[in-house]
């Protein structure tokens, strides 16, 4: 058991390191098309998306249909402080990764407000609840305005942002329903790429940890893991809280790449995206879901030349693939080959002996 | 491995798919875009001698929502765009232009994606996006790579705000909330305003701000503002009735025509009927699916663009659109039919060769752009400033037995 799990580990990592050095061996040399590499970072920002909702939906057993919140906490706030520190921190990189970890810790923030009363509830509860808070954060963020001038950050809120009082030299961060616009472009793939790495160990670490034998128990078996003596609510919450600023850090690398963001981009549709990764890439199965996220990222792109018919395809090939998943005979057939795979590897080994 | 091997077998699955699509799509489009126009007409009404098509083809390229919610407009503007450019064709009796629009859903990402999309296929000049959120991702991304850019109908200042090869064909938001105050004061339509905006929308939102101002700056009363989301536009009872509590005469309503549609209909069973004042998205909503429009009656409008106009170029951009796509073309479609007669003018005058390079062919088309004056569909001596915005006059419409009619 422990061993097929210190494989799998390996395995994400390799995966992950070989896909991006292979991918950067494309950008070095120019071969690679503008539309992949415009999708880079955005495909770097949904994979660490899916393995963190993979955490709280797979290894915590617990719906979340609110990930697209944190995201937008994360974008948000991790913007926020790139602008105001721009004259701060001159270094981009330094200035990215101080913006990353501000996006973590508010989305993170964020996790515990939401988690302490949600991780109360159970199933569906839990499920609706995580749902609503995604769509308040988009509606508070949307009535939110954020300006920075030499006096510091200052926030007004359901009003427009005339009502900032910035003084001579002030700039509008954040305006209302209408967003960020002119974000500096500091997300790179490498930056993603590392972000990636980060998120597998913190997450692959955490499983592998007591605190994640606990985490699972939970999910098998709540009962039985209350009455050997596990908090509950402790380990639930470890868990959404760690989903939750992935999530942030995810959010913020995902705005920096774009100039501009809308409270509206994080909505429903996005967490339920988020979800679709996870679902077709295994409950509980990390590297599945950073194959899912960036097959998934790259199709609807691939699907272009079919024009309008591209997202009705799209759906197709998604109700397709999980069909296909879930085929007991498919399933089967794919049981026996690895029976017979395991067992020719089995005689190499022991030939090698 | 088991979900590996699954996963490769549903890549096969996708790829078999996708061949048989591929298959039956050529055949059968629904909307063949590339020749929807009526090439077959030369009688074109157009005053400008054609340029010399020796330098081969022009790759035009833009992103707007094709699909989804906002996708009428989108279609609108590559419609009317793609009706230019085979007239032009038609006209140079050559290929001088080839359209190229991708599907952006409203969403800038998606839009960086499909301007991508663009330049892998080598677009030399840009279209823009047709709506503003997308606009100011790939506004950007034009700025960054050189390559020219004028939207059909990005209207937010910050798709132009800091870079010198983007212009906008329509009206700033900023602009069409002065001007309509400015034009309610002048024809005296109302003393008591109400507003009603979409406050999750940058459109709505842009055109209220600046409304609201130069209200405050001709002391044009504003007695009530209520506000509505995507997700809330289907009942605006609470918001008409606090106008009409208020005693507003005059309803004005910074916001695309679909919302509109219901907020005419709910006034009427409410037994309200103040008068109501729009701006250009508005125009269209008599083309609207479904609608009455006997409701529409007495709606005033600031819009560039009158389809009803007896101008010869318009009555015969009408017509041409009537025939490909069977209605009445809106605003959207006439800013991108002028946008790609305004490149082609610029390009003309500036001497522009389609085996420039992309950067050369933009320093000539800026050059013209804040230079030149372009007499189009939606207005008349139109010029750009430095900042990339338009200055034309908006027109004020009056809906009148189902039809538009110039109010001045």
């Amino acid at each position: 058991m422990r061993t097929t799990q210190k494989r799998n580990t390996w395995f994400t990592y390799a995966l992950v390191i070989a896909a991006f050095a292979i991918t950067q061996g494309f950008v070095q040399s120019g071969n690679i098309t503008s539309t992949l590499k415009g999708q880079l970072v955005p495909i770097c920002a949904y994979v660490v998306m899916a393995v963190s909702l993979n955490l709280t939906v797979g290894v915590l057993g617990e719906l979340s249909l609110g990930h697209a919140g944190f995201m937008s906490v994360g974008a948000f706030s991790g913007v926020v402080a790139c602008m105001s520190l721009a004259d701060a921190i001159p270094s981009e990189p330094i200035r990215l990764v101080v913006g990353i970890v501000i996006g973590a810790v508010c989305a993170g923030l964020a996790g515990v407000l939401v988690g302490i009363p949600v991780l109360r509830l159970n199933g569906d509860y839990l499920a609706i609840v995580t749902l609503a808070f995604g769509e308040i954060i988009k509606n508070l963020i949307n009535c939110l305005s954020v300006g920075v001038d030499a006096r510091g950050l200052h926030f007004s809120f359901l009003s427009n942002a005339s009502a900032l009082n910035l003084g001579e030299g002030g700039k509008i961060i954040i305006n209302g329903p209408m967003g960020i616009s002119g974000i500096p472009k500091l997300s790179t793939f490498t930056a993603g790429f590392i972000l990636i790495l980060v998120t597998l160990f913190i997450v692959m670490n955490l499983v592998n940890s007591r605190a994640g034998r606990a985490i699972m128990a939970l999910r098998d078996n709540r009962i039985a893991a209350e009455s050997v003596g596990i908090p509950i609510t402790k380990y639930k919450l470890m868990a959404f809280v760690t989903s939750a600023a992935l999530a942030g850090a995810a959010g913020t690398l995902y705005a920096l790449n774009f100039s501009t963001i809308v409270a509206s981009k994080f909505n429903f549709n996005t967490s339920i995206l988020i979800l679709v990764y996870v679902v077709l890439g295994g409950l509980g199965n990390i590297w599945g879901s950073v194959v899912a996220a960036t097959v998934l990222t790259i199709l609807p792109e691939m699907l272009r030349g079919f024009n309008d018919y591209r997202m009705l395809l799209y759906a197709i090939v998604l109700i397709l693939v999980m069909l296909a998943t879930n085929n007991v005979r498919i399933r089967n057939t794919f049981h026996t080959l690895r029976g017979r795979f395991k067992k020719t590897s089995k005689e190499g080994a022991s030939d090698e002996q | 491995m088991k979900k590996f091997l699954l996963f490769l077998l549903a890549a096969s699955m996708l790829l078999s798919l996708a061949a048989c699509s591929g298959g039956s799509d050529g055949g059968s489009t629904a909307t063949p875009p590339a020749n929807s126009g009526d090439t077959g007409n030369p009688a074109t009404p157009d005053p400008i001698p054609p340029v010399d098509a020796e330098g081969g083809t022009f790759k035009i390229g833009g992103t707007g929502p094709l699909t989804g919610g906002a996708a009428i407009y989108g279609q609108a503007a590559r419609n009317g765009a793609q009706i230019a450019v085979d007239e032009l064709n038609a006209l140079v009796g050559a290929t001088l232009f080839e359209l190229n629009y991708q599907d952006d859903e409203h969403d800038a990402e998606k839009a960086v994606n499909a301007y991508n999309t663009l330049k892998d296929w080598g677009m030399q000049i840009s279209l823009g996006s047709v709506t503003s959120t997308p606009g100011v991702a790939t506004s950007v991304e034009n700025f960054a790579d050189r390559i020219f850019a004028i939207t059909p109908s990005g209207s937010a200042v910050s798709v132009t705000e800091g870079k010198d090869n983007v212009f906008q064909m329509c009206f700033a938001d900023p602009n069409q909330g002065t001007a309509s105050a400015q034009y309610i004061v002048d024809q005296a339509l109302g003393t008591k305003i109400a507003v009603i905006y979409k406050n999750d929308d940058v459109y709505s939102t842009g055109i209220y701000d600046t409304f609201k101002s130069k209200a405050a700056e001709l002391g044009l009363e504003i007695v009530s503002t209520t506000t509505f989301t995507e997700d809330s536009q289907q009942d605006f009872s609470v918001q008409l009735t606090d106008a009409k509590d208020k005693g507003a005469d005059l309803i004005f309503l910074p916001m695309y025509y679909t919302p509109a549609s219901l907020i005419f209909q709910q006034a009427k069973s409410m037994d309200y009927s103040p008068k109501y004042f729009g701006v250009d998205g508005m125009d269209g909503i008599l083309t609207l699916e479904g609608f009455d429009a006997s409701l529409a009656e007495g709606v005033m409008l600031l819009t560039p663009f009158n389809a009803d106009s007896s101008d010869a170029n318009t009555v015969s951009f009408v017509d041409k659109y009537k025939a490909a796509h069977g209605d009445v073309p809106n605003q959207f479609a006439a800013d991108g039919y002028d946008c790609v007669y305004a490149i082609y003018e610029a390009i003309q005058k500036g001497g522009a060769t389609a085996d420039m390079s992309v950067s050369q062919i933009n320093d000539i088309l800026v050059a013209q752009f804040t230079s030149m004056s372009f007499n189009g569909l939606t207005g008349e001596n139109m010029t750009w400033a430095a900042n990339g915005q338009v200055s034309k006059a908006p027109k004020g419409m009056v809906i009148e037995n189902g039809a538009y009619l110039g109010m001045d």
